[in-house]
């Protein structure tokens, strides 16, 4: 180790060509002027998470106003066209717009599964009125969307499912029920894998969009080991939906399926990254407190803390590797499994060790001390990292198969 | 700065898997043990190192070398890994280069790095004292005497010590000071004992007993040691890594080709789930693993005094890549991997070299937490 005290390397600005250094100093001045102080703060619970949707209630006007500025900038989707709502940057002008977020500590204005998972499918496979009639409000932060795939006996083995779609000329009528649907109780449309061909498994499934206040709907929400319900049960009852919101091809949704799960597990995968907010370490030093050395007076979980630290900072720089990689065109498509199995795995040791760290002030599950329990419940929730958006062993066999190209895999 | 390599780079890195692979295979290192070679590495291989200019690799243009970065030492290094090549481009080319070029006066470059980057000098750094590398803890000292200094210390895993011409002696100076000391491999007082190492590559216990040297043995001064001899590690420490990286993508691609081939009970092994995990988790790890290293090189050549963090998240993370990539190499292989017929032995043993020098994943572990502050 060098003796000199590093601190955290400034942003890259070193190899900035002249037009991204401008775009630089131009975004950062904009987000000075723009980013209320308190989307500066570190967030405090799950209500300081804007994931907006016509059922949304803003927790601050600051809020509310970050999500506007940003939305009337394009930038809560950067690199999509101007035409859908976005700023049409470059993907290196989109690197240089986090870099810059997150040295001022700006909040993502904006959560959304629109974004993360369908806003990339209808991208790629969307026709052009599609593309304009949902990308728009998605950036917007009007319309929250959720994912209709998991079913209670289509879960790693996800295209068997059985959820069905009938074709009645105009429109199809879909009968089903999906589980394990994200926010579905709090979400405006969804987007649904359907079977439009028993006869045929994986080149018989449909992808479709429809509206969740349609008639025949049902959502049940799940109470977790958490004590949080962010999953649904949800039903469907003859429910009506319009051949104009078939994505891509008839038969042929499990294409836009896999496209999509690529984005989902990258998001999963950045969960490990984007948590971090204060070393485990330095919290840990301050709940227990540090020996004559100045080390951590619990050697062996200094010890485990650190090996997570290495660990969490070398994968961090995979996440950006990643991007580098994609945008230099060397990327394996199935890198996407990689990053979520160890940006997963990697979420759930932290919160292992984070429960370590703090002890019974840990245990508590009500006290407004513990903000009902953030700990504990955050902890449990984790334990499903390695579970959604395809298990850490679906992950595996992916690698092996796409990547490594072992037999029979 | 983007975390893949340039396009030279990659030509680089290129050019040297086809020269190493055609010029040194792990059948020359095989030669080398078994013919208990007097020099434990090909002199001819070595001119040619110099006529591709990988031992000027690190040596600034107006010393006659290429003047290049870690990321380029450490793409050569990286196929170093792949074929084990013994040579003393890590001792020299590098962590001696580098403690030259960061700290050497004019006439002490002008007197080195010219004959090192023409591979006509051997240098290597002398720092351990004990099993465990802890550099902050010399029992070598070098007191002043008249206008120069007298050297006394015994050194331990000094890389290529028996054919070394100079070394760079890390001492205590005083209270607080750390020397870096020039000594020539002649000088009266240093003797020199061959310990040939696990992995049949070089290394040598040196004793230094009442060695006299001038006023112009110092490199830099006792007060910029510390700092000179941090950096020069962080360059090994990097170029080590890079070194264990390549070995191990390589132990991994000999072990998947393997298990694609090797049949029982009727199926290919590689079919098997217990396998197939084992190695998809590990290809997770290599590649997270070069993410760190590549960040690491590129950390060094920006500020070679700030990288330390980025140095030991690299080795603490390639130390342990590598050695579960050659324990997983030699299990998949079964027996066939625990014969000295076979080539994945010969990586195990150069990783666990690797893994050793320069801190090994726990030393660069607790660094890191150190670093943070806890």
């Amino acid at each position: 180790m060098a003796t000199s005290p590093a601190a955290t390397p400034a942003v890259g600005t070193a190899d900035d060509t002249p037009d991204l250094a401008a775009f630089r100093a131009e975004t950062r001045a904009w987000l000075q002027a723009n980013c209320p102080p308190e989307m500066r703060q570190p967030m405090a619970s799950e209500e300081d998470v804007c994931w907006g949707g016509r059922k949304f209630r803003p927790s601050s006007p600051a809020q509310k106003l970050w999500l506007d500025r940003m939305a009337a900038r394009g930038w809560t989707v950067p690199t999509w066209p101007q035409a859908y709502g976005g700023a049409g940057l470059s993907s290196l002008q989109a690197k240089v717009l986090a870099q810059e977020m997150r040295a001022l500590n700006c909040r993502s204005p904006l959560n959304s599964f629109g974004i993360w998972m369908l806003g990339p499918a209808l991208l790629k496979f969307g026709t052009e009125a599609q593309k304009l009639e949902h990308l728009p409000p998605i950036a917007r932060g009007e319309i929250r969307w959720c994912q209709g795939y998991s079913e209670p006996n289509a879960g790693s083995d996800l295209a068997s499912l059985a959820t069905k779609a009938e074709d009645m000329g105009d429109h199809f009528v879909v009968n089903g029920q999906k589980i394990w649907t994200s926010y579905a109780d709090k979400a405006d449309w969804i987007f649904c894998l359907v079977r439009t061909d028993t006869s045929n498994k994986h080149n018989g499934i449909s992808f479709v969009l429809f509206d969740m206040a349609s008639p025949g709907v049902r959502t049940q929400p799940i109470l977790l080991i958490s004590g949080a319900s962010p999953f649904c049960e949800t039903f469907f009852d003859n429910v009506r939906v319009e051949k104009r919101n078939l994505v891509g091809t008839l038969n042929k949704g499990w294409d836009v399926a896999k496209y999509l799960l690529g984005h989902e597990r990258e998001m999963i995968g950045s969960i490990g990254d984007r948590a971090a907010a204060r070393p485990l370490g330095l919290q840990a030093a301050a709940a227990i407190g540090l020996d004559a050395q100045g080390r951590l007076a619990d050697p062996l979980l200094r010890a485990q803390i650190a090996e997570f630290e290495v660990d969490e900072a070398a994968f961090r720089l995979m996440m950006e590797r990643a991007g580098d990689l994609a945008r230099g065109k060397q990327a394996h498509p199935a890198l996407p499994s990689m990053l979520k199995y160890y940006g997963a795995e990697l979420n759930k040791r932290r919160w292992e060790l984070m429960m370590g760290v703090f002890g019974a002030d840990a245990l508590e599950w009500e006290s407004d001390r513990s903000r009902h329990g953030d700990r504990a419940r955050t902890w449990l929730r984790t334990k499903a990292n390695s579970i959604e958006g395809g298990t850490s062993e679906v992950q595996l066999n992916i690698i092996s198969k796409r990547i490594l190209e072992l037999p029979g895999a | 700065m983007a975390l893949i390599l340039t396009d030279d780079q990659a030509q680089l890195r290129d050019s040297a898997r086809d020269f190493l692979s055609e010029q040194s295979p792990v059948s020359a290192l095989r030669q080398l043990r078994d013919s208990h070679d007097a020099d434990g590495f090909s002199r001819p291989l070595w001119a040619r190192f110099a006529e591709m200019g990988y031992t000027g690799v690190l040596v600034p243009e107006a010393h006659g070398g290429l003047g290049l970065g870690h990321v380029e030492a450490g793409v050569v290094m990286d196929q170093i890994g792949h074929q084990l090549c013994a040579s003393p481009l890590l001792a020299s080319g590098i962590v001696a280069t580098t403690a030259l070029t960061l700290a050497g006066s004019t006439a002490q470059q002008a007197a080195w790095l010219p004959r090192l980057a023409a591979a006509q000098a051997i240098a290597t750094l002398a720092i351990d004292e004990a099993g465990k590398h802890r550099p902050q803890q010399l029992a070598t000292t070098a007191r002043a005497e008249g206008a120069g200094w007298l050297l006394d210390g015994a050194k331990t895993l000094v890389l290529d010590g028996h054919v070394a011409d100079l070394f760079i002696v890390a001492a205590r100076v005083g209270e607080a000071g750390t020397g870096l000391f020039l000594v020539d491999a002649g000088a009266p007082g240093v003797a020199v004992e061959r310990t040939v190492m696990v992995d049949a590559h070089n290394a040598a216990r040196v004793r230094f007993q009442g060695v006299r040297l001038g006023a112009d043995a110092l490199l830099g001064t006792p007060e910029t040691g510390a700092a000179t001899l941090a950096a020069t590690l962080d360059a090994g420490r990097c170029a080590a890594a890079a070194e264990l990286l390549g070995l191990a993508d390589e132990v991994f691609a000999r072990t998947i080709d393997y298990i694609k081939q090797r049949k029982q009970f009727g199926k290919l092994i590689g079919e098997f789930q217990g396998l197939q995990h084992r190695a998809a988790v590990l290809y997770a790890d290599l590649e997270i693993s070069r993410a760190a290293l590549l960040k690491a090189q590129q950390a060094l050549d920006a500020d070679i005094h700030t990288a330390g963090r980025a140095v030991a998240v690299a080795k603490a993370r390639a130390g342990r890549t590598a050695t579960t990539a050659v324990q997983e190499g030699v299990q998949m292989h079964g027996g066939m991997g625990m014969t000295d017929a076979f080539e994945i032995g010969f990586f195990m043993k150069r990783a666990r070299v690797l893994q050793e020098l320069w801190g090994d994943h726990h030393f660069h572990t607790d660094a890191f937490a150190s670093h943070r502050g806890y």
